[in-house]
């Protein structure tokens, strides 16, 4: 991370921080440009691309190497192949495009086998679980698969991958 | 127009991964001899109800390591067999109320060659019925005993052993007449995309076989070794608790093991494997 982005983090989080996280954009609040992108931190405040490293290796955050092969990760066993490789992704999107992969890839891949990230309304699945227990969601704790900052943390790490 | 262009950019680079990549499964050549005497397919020309989405069918066995298959192809090392052995205890057990064995009505085991074949199967009153509905009906209304519970030991013991003596016989499941509806019924779940993943069986079983997922290899999911013995639980796995497993990790809400969608579900399931023999007890990791 650059001394840049840092500032500006530590500027904006500190700003959210006396907003109490105002700025956060609620899923079915989110504006989409051309379809599959979106222009706005979903956050507010910049992502963070080493945390988006981690979110995106961990099997509990993002587990996106269940589908993805990411050369830039050679420390995970088992890259899944069921979908493109991550390399070079940050050459072929623009940030807006990754960002509004990474939230509703569907919408860039009608029918896409990749799941929606952002979306917090149970109502738009069929048999929606409670996390992984195999029973009812719970509506009260129901919510995206990952929140606003973490998907803001990936797409930073995201445009990193240039090389392909 | 952007979106089509960047795709085929992706599309070129996953190509070029796959086939750069070794396919290790299926296994192309293996050969799956029980003992070094009974034949298995593990191949077969796919039904044709399945319009072409599968271009052969294969068994679960062909996805697995060398080590795992080996553990099948010999009696004394799968351990799968010792859960139909205590099964023939059972078989000639009395109990219940009227004190009858399976035995005293049904005789020799062998007299269930290809009941599991053709489960699960419609019953006199038009209801659609696994392996483990007909023998709980002989504990409750013939034996006047309790019914076993769909993943208690004696239900694992009996349904290995019936299935056993099936062993080599091709899946033969009805789907037509009276069996329609639920065949329909099994279809229409296959292709629902379930939970927050929003995940069909088909998206990982017909779409990806052959591929990874993280690290799992996806086989076809194919009914046909059921019961299966699991290394990873160390115990005999009925049908419907893989199928409970396969819908919990779509983030989901599953389905109760026995119910009346799980049965239309192994119906299904069952028919794409309409070709294959069944396996008896298969070894699985
Ligand atoms: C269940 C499988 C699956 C998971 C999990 C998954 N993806 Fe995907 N992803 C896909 C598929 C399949 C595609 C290809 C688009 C298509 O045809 O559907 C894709 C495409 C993409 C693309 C565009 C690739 C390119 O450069 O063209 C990006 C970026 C991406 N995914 C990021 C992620 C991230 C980040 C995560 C984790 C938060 C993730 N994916 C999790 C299946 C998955
Ligand atoms: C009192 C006699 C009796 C006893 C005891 C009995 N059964 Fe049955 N069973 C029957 C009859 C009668 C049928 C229905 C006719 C048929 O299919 O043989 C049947 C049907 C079945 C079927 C379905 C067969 C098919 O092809 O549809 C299975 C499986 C079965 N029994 C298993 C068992 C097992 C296991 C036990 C012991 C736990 C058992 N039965 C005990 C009489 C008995
Ligand atoms: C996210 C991917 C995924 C989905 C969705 C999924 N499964 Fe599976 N399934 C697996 C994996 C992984 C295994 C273990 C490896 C293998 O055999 O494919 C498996 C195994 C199986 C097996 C055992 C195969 C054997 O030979 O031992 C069956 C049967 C099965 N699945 C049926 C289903 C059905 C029916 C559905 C839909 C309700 C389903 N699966 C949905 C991933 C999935």
């Amino acid at each position: 991370m650059t001394r840049r982005s840092l500032t500006a983090a530590c500027t904006v989080s500190a700003v959210l921080w006396a907003s109490a996280a105002s700025a956060e954009i609620a899923p079915a609040d989110v504006v989409w440009e051309d379809e599959i992108a979106i222009p706005a931190s979903l956050s507010g405040a910049p992502g963070d691309p080493d945390a988006g490293r981690i979110a995106l290796s961990s099997r509990s955050v993002g587990n996106c190497l269940s589908c993805h092969v990411n050369s830039d990760m050679p420390e995970h066993d088992f890259h899944g192949d069921v979908a493109p490789p991550l390399d070079g992704t940050g050459a072929r999107w623009s940030e807006a495009e990754l960002r509004g992969i990474v939230a509703n890839a569907k919408r860039a891949f009608p029918g896409s086998m990749m799941p929606v990230f952002y979306n917090d309304n149970p109502a738009d699945y069929i048999r929606p679980g409670n996390a992984y227990t195999g029973r009812a969601y719970d509506p009260e704790t129901f919510s995206t698969l990952l929140s606003a900052q973490e998907i803001e943390d990936i797409v930073a790490y995201l445009v990193t991958l240039t090389e392909w | 127009m952007k979106t089509i262009t960047k795709l085929w950019a992706s599309a070129a680079i996953c190509g070029a991964m796959l086939t750069g990549m070794a396919q290790a499964d299926p296994h192309p050549t293996a050969e799956l001899i029980i003992e070094g005497e009974l034949h298995l397919a593990t191949r077969a020309e796919p039904p044709e109800h399945l319009g072409g989405a599968l271009p052969e069918i294969y068994s679960g066995w062909l996805f697995r390591t060398d080590e795992t298959r080996e553990l099948q192809m010999d009696d004394f090392d799968n351990p799968g067999i010792l859960f139909t052995e205590r099964g023939l205890d059972r078989w000639e057990m009395a109990d219940g109320a009227t004190e009858q064995s399976c035995a005293d009505c049904h005789g020799d085991v062998e007299s269930m060659a290809g009941v599991r074949a053709v489960m699960p199967k419609v019953n006199e009153d038009g209801e659609l019925w696994a392996l483990q509905n007909y023998i709980n009906n002989c504990r409750t209304e013939r034996m006047e005993a309790d019914a076993w519970g769909w993943r208690s030991e004696p239900m694992k013991d009996m349904t290995s052993l019936i299935s056993l003596q099936s062993r080599g016989m091709p899946v033969a499941v009805h789907m037509d007449g009276d069996h329609a509806p639920f065949w329909e019924q099994g279809r229409e779940m296959y292709y629902t995309r379930f939970g927050q993943l929003e995940l069909s069986c088909a998206n990982c079983h017909e779409d990806n076989w052959g591929r990874m997922i993280r690290a799992d290899h996806l086989s076809q999911g194919m009914s046909n070794g059921f019961p299966t013995y699991r290394l990873k639980n160390a115990s005999i796995v009925p049908l419907h608790q893989r199928f409970l497993g396969c819908i919990r990790d779509t983030r989901g809400e599953t389905f109760a093991e026995g119910s009346p969608e799980f049965i239309a579900l192994e119906l299904y399931v069952a028919s794409r494997g309409l070709g294959l023999p069944i396996e008896g007890v298969s070894v699985r990791q």
